[in-house]
């Protein structure tokens, strides 16, 4: 879809009738380029598994288990679907995870913008020390702080609620940092004007570099998205009753110590990545529609 | 609208590499004057005006608006405006949005602001583009906004930092007329900050000269010019630059290259003499010091006509030269810019005699650079 405004845009503003043959060419070129030859196959190899999953989540479980596998169903079972939302809490699960989502995605946005926003433009002791042991704890992985993190959090009285969830990742070193990067190549004569106008160093923030921080904040909020929606190690570890389970956590549960219910784990995955699909796509709009900081000349 | 005045009482401003872009500066801006700050970049002017404005914190010295010292008082609490260069107008506001802002985050009443808003857009025919963005203004539009947006909320002072720069020449002049009248009619004190000289003499009440931090010369712009208080404000003001020339006093006479003449009371010493381009005159008239100009380039201007050469003599630096001179004469030739009515075009080549009335002959102490009057 993208790929097509690409190709039409500059034939558009010319007008109609304005095509000279250099410039056929060029279009001839955008339609097919040797790198789709490169681009395609891959593509179709990163698709195999969706399409897989698709096809297993209508399949019956005996099809599932046929060696050699099927490839289409005999007849689709939508069933499945609605097997998944009879055996398990899944509008339970689907809503905690909406929750937790949206809560660390708020966070991140607030709190990562505040952070930056210090780092990039307010002069305080100790700055950039602190900005780079920020940074270095991106160095650190999970599995290293998970513990404390756990010990703290159960300190806090949060084990098995949402909030061991959304606590902890209210604010991330990422967000912080990219925000960071951004915030400081927006003009500093904007934050000084509008100071000049009476601004307080909140409002500067909150009413004009915000607003024009939208590709950076979508970065952050697509980031912050996809990793609580798939997060699963750290639900593992923090949530045992059902009740509080977020989708990752809900669907190893389909899997049985003796009997995996495959047909109904993929229906059931399907269902929890459709708002992860649809953020991608209305996610990339955003991205390439960009945003227009063309208030200062030169 | 209340005014006030500003004072900047032994001000240096030192940056943390060390640089000192201001250095014990001094000066007194009354109500409503029109002041413009001069000198090439690098000067410290714009520094002195991010000062005024509370943008940067001075090393030492105080500075006052009105009766208050401001030194501890941020730049919103300042009640001053400030129109930047690039105007800095609010990319993702409309221009209604963008004038109000200030009257918003003081949270004047609604009614009030609207009455402001369409009152400054009218003043500065602003009024079909307030839905608009800057993005779709022209620059000359961007530049009308940015000052809308800087009087509209009537502040006690209106700082401007090389608000022309980004437009083109015809409009350059246009806006530089109607910022004139716009102080005219809102009587504001102004400092306007610039390294073009012409907008300097045409805008000012009062010019200050400024040279690596320091004040050279405070004065109307007709002071300036008449009576350059050394070789740095005789370089820098006026275009063409003075010609200047070395030579010597010896017992009341002054000699530079061909150039011979008495001035009294003048003691002997090394000596610079600036003639302006516009002080000389072709053709050899009685008794008036006279130079023989070889004219290597003329740029006719249709009323008139520059002429560049070469005199006998040699040349003296001002220190105002932005960049070399074109034409850098060698060894004992001074290079010399003079300007002729266009109907008395030399051809390049020639040998021309050009005259200059000696009370027009401005004399400098060589080794102070201080001018001699």
């Amino acid at each position: 879809m993208t790929g097509r405004t690409a190709i039409t845009a500059p034939a558009d503003r010319r007008g109609p009738g304005a095509v000279e043959p250099g410039e056929e060419r060029e279009r001839a070129q955008f339609l097919f380029s040797p790198w789709h030859l490169v681009l395609i196959p891959i593509a179709l190899v990163m698709l195999i598994p969706m399409a897989w999953m698709l096809v297993t989540s209508l399949e019956t479980l005996n099809e599932v288990r046929h060696f050699p596998p099927t490839l289409l169903p005999h007849s689709p079972r939508f069933s499945n679907y609605t097997d998944v939302l009879r055996q398990a809490p899944f509008a339970r699960w689907f809503v905690n995870t909406v929750i937790v989502t949206v809560a660390s995605v708020a966070g991140n946005l607030l709190f990562c913008s505040l952070a930056g926003y210090a780092f990039a433009r307010i002069r305080f002791f100790g700055r950039e020390v602190v900005f780079v042991l920020i940074l270095a704890t991106l160095m650190i992985p999970f599995q290293v702080v998970m513990i404390p993190t756990f010990l703290i959090v159960k300190h806090l009285g949060m084990i098995n609620t949402l909030g061991a969830l959304i606590v902890p990742n209210l604010a991330g070193a990422f967000g912080v940092f990219l925000l960071r990067q951004f915030f400081r190549t927006l003009p500093v004569e904007l934050e000084e004007a509008a100071r000049i106008d009476g601004a307080s160093r909140l409002s500067v923030l909150f009413k004009i570099i915000i607003p024009l921080s939208g590709p950076a904040l979508a970065t952050v909020a697509v980031i912050t998205f996809l990793w609580t929606w798939n997060d699963f190690l750290w639900p593992l570890i923090t949530i045992y009753s059902p009740d509080n389970m977020t989708l990752q956590l809900g669907l190893t549960t389909f899997e049985g110590t003796h009997q995996t219910s495959t047909n109904l784990l993929m229906a059931a995955n399907i269902m929890s990545m459709l708002p992860v699909l649809l953020l991608f796509f209305l996610a990339q709009r955003f991205f390439i529609r960009g945003i227009a900081s063309t208030g200062l000349k030169g | 609208m209340t005014v006030a005045g500003i004072g900047l009482d032994n001000v240096t401003k030192q940056f943390p590499g060390g640089t000192r872009a201001l250095d014990d500066f001094c000066l007194s801006v009354p109500d409503g004057e029109f002041l413009v700050l001069v000198g090439p970049s690098g000067c410290g002017k714009t520094t002195a005006l991010r000062l005024i404005a509370g943008l940067d914190k001075p090393t030492s010295g105080k500075i006052r608006i009105g009766e208050r010292v401001v030194n501890g008082v941020s730049a919103r609490d300042r009640d001053i405006a400030m129109v930047f260069q690039n105007y800095a107008l609010y990319p993702h506001m409309t221009i209604y949005r963008n004038l109000a802002f200030g009257l918003r985050e003081r949270r004047t009443p609604k009614r009030e602001i609207d009455r402001r808003v369409r009152e400054m857009s009218s003043i500065l025919s602003l009024d079909d583009l307030l839905k608009r963005r800057p993005a779709q203004l022209s620059g000359g539009q961007r530049q009308r906004v940015a000052m809308g947006r800087a009087l509209v909320r009537e502040p006690k002072v209106f700082l401007l930092d090389e608000p022309l720069s980004n437009l083109d020449a015809k409009l350059r002049v246009q806006m530089r007329a109607e910022l004139k009248r716009l102080h005219q009619r809102v009587g504001i004190t102004t400092v306007y900050v610039t390294h073009d000289q012409v907008e300097a003499m045409t805008l000012a009440d009062r010019v200050v000269v400024m040279s690596a931090g320091r004040v050279q010369q405070i004065g109307s712009p007709q002071d300036v010019y008449r009576r350059p208080a050394n070789l740095f404000v005789a370089g820098f003001i006026g275009s063409p630059a003075m010609n200047l020339l070395r030579g010597q006093a010896r017992g009341s006479v002054i000699t530079a290259g061909e150039l011979s003449f008495r001035r009294e009371s003048v003691p002997d010493r090394e000596i610079v003499v600036g003639i302006r381009p516009e002080a000389l005159v072709p053709g050899a008239a009685d008794g008036a010091p006279a130079l023989t100009l070889e004219v290597e380039l003329v740029e006719p201007l249709g009323e008139s006509a520059l002429v560049h050469g070469t005199v006998v003599g040699s040349h003296a630096e001002s220190g105002a030269e932005e960049e070399q001179a074109v034409l850098t004469a060698a060894g004992s030739r001074a290079p010399v810019t003079a300007i002729f009515p266009g109907a008395a075009q030399p051809e390049p080549g020639q040998r021309v005699p050009v005259a200059v009335a000696p009370e027009r002959i401005y004399l400098f102490d060589a080794a102070s650079t201080e001018a001699i009057y």
